[in-house]
């Protein structure tokens, strides 16, 4: 591994995830925002740039009106799910570039209820397309998934294995929208909404926030109470030509990796790490069979070893290898400019040994995140304690 | 159908309107201006009648509209899939069998017109031999 990281997350913050009547996305933006610069120690005043999104809650830049107007460069984000990812990497850059020394990042949002709502147009899609019926995300995952599934073998107990998780996880997760455990055979009862996937396999568009300080080896010198979580490294990848990704109207033959299948393998090399040193991670679970497939796309299984996986406990936080150890976006709904950040401050909580109940036993010394969204974008990062 | 229909309704069985890339030799659907992979020229060219189910999904819930133009009668689940033309590429459409028990990865599809309302759209049918 790289021998001295040069940036760091000092502080993290989060609003809970799930439904918050009468409560704006910006507001919940600003409240983890202020749980993140009270846990870093850091002022507003002090806070030199900030990047933020979301996709569905308003500008990010906005919360001054609450923070204080400081003059501070403060830059919206709207990249989909990558909203979060994209910012936490303009960030990081900005700070090895030696502009500055320490900024914020935040993402927030809050959708309305139900499937998202998508105009072809917007996706350079002729209007048949959606007249259809075809513009549904759920239906390009239970179609990438039931391929998958026949390619390699994975029988649908492995997805209700991954929602169970995720419930039990999220039951033990304070902040979590989904806290009651649900058996696999609940799981598999309910109704089906994109065969193989059932309505307990798939998350729901909610709400909720989160925000991370960030900043130079340097600067954490000057806080006294610091307990840095080392970015070992950041990376940001779009689509190549061929990699089935959602509203495709066709596929060619050959089908390219993921996005995620390059945003883990840079990640990875600029952190000097492997994916098999990964003490604990967070992939996008979208739904139960993403989970499966990021595993095997960001390097931390094989293809088809996901059954094993899960009927042995594996990615539960007792385990091998401890998986969306918050309930991910099953337990945690997908408010779209949170999720990717959501997953960082877990990491992060994973690594300082703050995670009370739901806490990896052993001391977990690197993290990994993956975040992956539509039309094909994935963010990556390596942490380290 | 509001916008071009990708349907092409001759004398012999109904078939779907694709580009051919001048540059690349790369197929894609629906017919555009120019290639998603490079940026080429693209002709019109017409897919086979046949071809085989690559991979398929249901649709369990009505889709929300807009953009969905939603069915005169009751929503009825639908199943939709990827169908595999040899040596071309695959196509996304809706399935006219809508039950999962009928629906296997390989089974050989075609294409039909599908009424819906008053326009007509395209779907792929299991193929009985």
């Amino acid at each position: 591994m790289t021998e001295r990281p040069e940036i760091a997350i000092v502080g993290a913050g989060i609003h809970p995830f799930g439904r918050h009547e009468g409560v704006s996305g910006l507001a919940m933006g600003v409240h983890a925002v202020r749980a993140a610069l009270a846990d870093a120690g850091v002022a507003w005043p002090d806070v030199q740039f900030a990047y933020g999104g979301s996709e569905d809650a308003g500008n990010a830049d906005t919360m001054v009106s609450d923070l204080g107007p400081t003059g501070l460069p403060f830059v919206n984000v709207k990249n989909g799910c990558a909203t979060g990812g994209s910012s936490l990497v303009s960030a990081v850059r900005a700070l090895e570039s030696g502009a500055y020394d320490v900024g914020l990042v935040v993402g927030f949002d809050k959708h309305p209820r139900g499937a998202f709502q998508n105009d072809p147009a917007d996706w350079s899609l002729p209007a048949w397309y959606g007249e259809d019926g075809l513009m549904v995300t759920t239906q390009f995952f239970g179609a990438k998934l039931q391929r998958y599934m026949h390619d390699h073998d994975i029988p649908e107990l492995a997805l209700a294995q991954v929602a169970e998780k995720a419930f039990r996880n999220g039951s033990i997760t304070p902040h979590a929208w989904r806290r009651t455990p649900m058996s696999t055979g609940e799981i598999l009862g309910s109704k089906v909404l994109a065969h193989p996937l059932t309505q307990y396999m798939l998350c729901s568009p909610g709400e909720g926030a989160a925000a991370l300080v960030v900043c130079r080896r340097e600067y954490v010198e000057r806080l006294p109470d610091a307990r840095p979580v080392w970015l070992r490294s950041v990376a940001f990848r779009t689509r190549r030509p061929g990699s089935f990704e959602v509203f495709s109207p066709s596929l060619p033959l050959e089908i390219a990796p993921s996005p995620s299948v390059d945003a883990a393998r840079e990640a990875f090399e600029r952190a000097g790490a492997a994916p098999a040193d990964v003490d604990v991670a967070q992939v996008q679970d979208t739904e139960s069979g993403a989970e499966l497939i990021h595993l095997a796309e960001c390097g931390l299984c094989e293809h088809g070893e996901q059954a094993e996986l899960y009927a042995t406990g594996a990615t539960a936080i007792g385990g091998r290898l401890p998986v969306n150890t918050d309930g991910g976006c099953l337990a945690n709904g997908e408010p779209v400019g949170a999720s990717g950040l959501r997953q960082v401050y877990e990491v992060v909580t994973q690594l300082r040994g703050e995670a009370g109940e739901r806490q990896v036993p052993g001391g977990p010394r690197l993290g990994f995140t993956h975040v992956y969204g539509a039309p094909g974008v994935s963010a990556c990062a390596v942490l380290s304690r | 159908m509001s916008g071009a229909s990708p349907l092409e309704l001759g004398d012999g069985p109904p078939r779907l309107e694709a580009g051919r890339c001048g540059d690349c030799g790369g197929v894609t659907f629906p017919l555009r201006v120019r290639c998603p992979a490079c940026g080429g020229d693209l002709e019109r060219v017409l897919l086979p009648p046949r071809g085989t189910l690559w991979t398929w999904t249901t649709q369990g819930f009505e889709p929300p509209a807009p953009p969905y133009l939603p069915d005169a009668d009751e929503f009825a689940e639908f199943a939709v899939g990827y169908v595999e033309f040899d040596g071309l590429l695959r196509v996304e459409g809706r399935l006219t069998e809508p039950e999962p028990e009928r629906l296997r990865i390989g089974m050989p599809m075609e294409v039909v017109a599908l009424e819906r309302g008053d326009h007509l759209t395209f779907a792929f049918a299991p193929v009985d031999d």
